[in-house]
């Protein structure tokens, strides 16, 4: 089937030398820093986890979204969902490439990595989430790839396949609690020493992850033949629903959150918080950012929840709004107050370097590449069939 | 016999599955031997070995009193462990070294402290915690527990994850962010240098207690640091924990630091 990634057209083309071209800027500036160390990124001492880990952190999420539509259509026959599950599916191995990968040049001594598996230590939590990340991964890929060839010979998927559909619900969840508890896990760090780390992962992914997926099936409707949701059908505006409900629960969640800390009045509890919001001892680079999050969060929910969600403009801006909310409130400031301030009660803070950022963006250019390769496998596969 | 494409890519994957595996058996055999060998030296220990059930030490605050105090046990252990200094605080690596009681007991703070204990710097060092955060959180066991109680590190197993600084609550670990070879004084060659992209902390000196000597800080402390084996009731760090006041780091997080500070002033040895 891969044969089919290899033909389009020119537009088709072009995204795919401009995906390389920035693949190979995040190259070189991998060599770089391979070269000469981590301390050409901008994490210290202090701030020992930067962007690398919080964009790891994010995409699990991201992965763990496709079982918003697996399990709805598999599980409850909500035949809506039909043509959009592989797309969720497919976008769940980009995220989980890209979550290695971004393990992977996060790491001091990356030749060293397979260590984890030579010596495996049975209470170390990274140990379990890297097992169930890659479960994740070749369950989806199996998955997606046999459901999609079988459809391409018009034959029913074999019956050992349900089997792997049903196991991968548990181990979305299990994906995001597990790598919630890489953090929830630790003494001293109070901002995410918190019981509902895990159900806030969820909440956050799932209202992150499937707004992405809309996003993409909307650009998928425009670039190709092929609608995800045909008029009529109906399945965005299911998903919007789930959206909705996720990021609701996520904004709960963070409010019981702030409320511990600051009714309490525990100083460490508030510390994070009070970096992330107004500044601690005088610095403040991620308070821009938190009140960002904040607005795009209560926009986002507002859009979602009165009838502007049918709109065809808002509908999008409501999406990316989701998105971005959460990928500032996962995939930036989660990381970087968690070690603010740090175990003396000061604050170092942390700006990504040119180089980092670069790295960081070549990861997220080989996650498009592979999504770009297999959705154009499954539309090609789907637009043929329709024809 | 001709084979069409699928069989022959079948083959083909069939034989370098074969490949891969057979290798993998060969370089496991020779890993175990090596690993043996090694074993069966570590084993050997010298006769003058020090040894205790469970090493800890007391940091006596009567003895550190100017800065030339601290000077002296700092460099007593920067030379031998051949650490580096960066001459930045980004990529500082750190060992042992002071900070003032507020910082250092954080959450102690107490507006009415008198100004002399205000400023009253306390060595600062890792805690090598019956209980250690870090080793929990190590994915390939480069940060143990050894016997003794010491948290040690094998810097040729870590692989720069740095979970364990994120776990560790007393900011005892450095990350060696660039190459720290060129930014050693004098390369001491008893003891390792460090390859970017490893961590390092005190490891409580166990390449001198294996050859029977205290550890540098220890020796130059001027009695001022005491080391000893905390499960020994006749050792000196068991007498005076067990007389005098003394506090630890961070109890409530259960981690059972083995540093001890004695606040009060004492009158031993």
């Amino acid at each position: 089937m891969l044969e089919k990634a290899l033909t389009g057209g020119k537009k088709y083309w072009a995204w795919i030398f401009f995906l390389l071209t920035v693949i190979a800027v995040g190259l070189v500036a991998y060599f770089k820093q391979f070269n000469y160390g981590l301390g050409l990124t901008g994490m210290s001492r202090d701030v020992s986890w930067g962007l690398y880990i919080a964009q790891f952190t994010f995409l699990v999420g991201v992965a763990a979204s496709a079982v918003m539509l697996v399990t709805p259509y598999y599980l409850h026959d909500f035949k809506k969902f039909g043509k959009m599950v592989i797309l969720g599916e497919f976008l769940a191995i980009s995220a989980v490439i890209m979550c290695i990968l971004f393990i992977f040049v996060d790491v001091g001594q990356p030749m060293r990595i397979l260590n984890v598996l030579l010596y495996p230590q049975l209470h170390s939590v990274m140990f379990y989430d890297m097992c169930v990340l890659v479960g994740y991964l070749v369950i989806n890929f199996v998955v997606g790839w046999t459901t999609l060839g079988s459809e391409r010979k018009g034959t029913p998927p074999p019956k050992w396949i349900r089997f792997l559909i049903l196991l991968s619900i548990p181990w979305a969840f299990s994906i995001h609690t597990v790598t919630a508890f890489l953090y929830a896990g630790l003494p001293g760090r109070e901002f995410w020493a918190t019981a509902i780390m895990a159900a806030r992962f969820l909440a956050s992914a799932f209202a992150a992850g499937p707004s992405l997926l809309i996003l993409l099936v909307m650009i998928v409707r425009k670039v190709s033949k092929f609608d995800a949701d045909p008029p009529g059908v109906g399945a965005i505006q299911s998903l919007v629903k789930i959206i909705r409900y996720a990021m609701i629960a996520n904004v709960f969640f963070y409010i019981c959150e702030v409320f511990t800390a600051f009714y309490s009045s525990v100083p460490g509890e508030m510390a994070p918080f009070k970096y992330a919001f107004v500044g601690l001892d005088g610095h403040a680079s991620l308070v821009p950012f938190m009140w960002t999050a904040t607005i795009l969060a209560f926009i986002g929910i507002a859009l979602l929840v009165l009838p502007t969600r049918k709109n065809k403009v808002l509908l999008p801006i409501a999406l990316l709004s989701v998105f971005f909310a959460n990928w500032i409130d996962k995939g930036v400031v989660l990381i970087i107050a968690g070690f603010v301030p740090n175990s003396f009660g000061r604050v170092t803070e942390y700006f990504p370097t040119g180089n980092e950022i670069s790295i960081v963006v070549g990861v997220y250019a080989i996650g498009m590449l592979i999504l770009t390769i297999l959705y154009k496998v499954a539309i090609s596969v789907r637009v043929e069939k329709d024809l | 016999m001709s084979i069409n494409r699928r069989q022959f890519l079948r083959r083909a994957g069939m034989v370098t599955a074969l490949g891969l595996g057979g290798s993998f058996v060969i370089t496991g055999l020779r890993g175990k031997k090596v690993e043996a060998a090694s074993s069966a030296a570590e084993y050997e220990t010298s006769k003058d070995a020090l040894v205790a059930k469970h090493w800890a030490m007391v940091v006596d605050m009567s003895k550190f009193k100017t800065e030339e105090d601290f000077k002296r046990v700092i460099e007593s252990c920067v030379s031998i462990h051949n650490i580096p200094d960066f001459g930045n605080l980004k990529d500082e690596v750190k060992w042992i070294w002071h900070d003032d009681y507020e910082h250092t007991f954080s959450g102690g703070e107490n507006e009415y402290l008198t100004e002399e204990f205000k400023k009253l710097p306390f060595a600062v060092i890792c805690n090598h915690c019956e209980h250690p955060p870090c080793v929990k959180a190590c994915p390939t066991g480069a940060t143990f527990k050894r016997e003794d109680g010491i948290v040690a590190m094998d810097f040729h197993r870590c692989i720069g994850c740095r979970f364990c600084m994120g776990a560790c609550p007393f900011g005892a670990r450095s990350f060696n962010y660039r190459d720290p070879k060129q930014f050693i004084k004098k390369i001491d060659p008893d003891y390792p240098t460090r390859t970017p992209g490893v961590v390092e902390k005190c490891i409580f000196c166990v390449e001198r207690l294996a050859d029977g000597k205290m550890p540098a800080c220890v020796e130059a402390s001027n009695g001022g640091l005491i080391f000893g084996d905390l499960d020994d009731p006749n050792s000196e760090v068991r007498k005076l924990i067990s007389t005098k006041f003394t506090i630890r780091r961070k109890v409530e997080l259960g981690t059972q630091p083995s540093v001890y500070y004695l606040v009060g002033g004492a009158d031993h040895a």
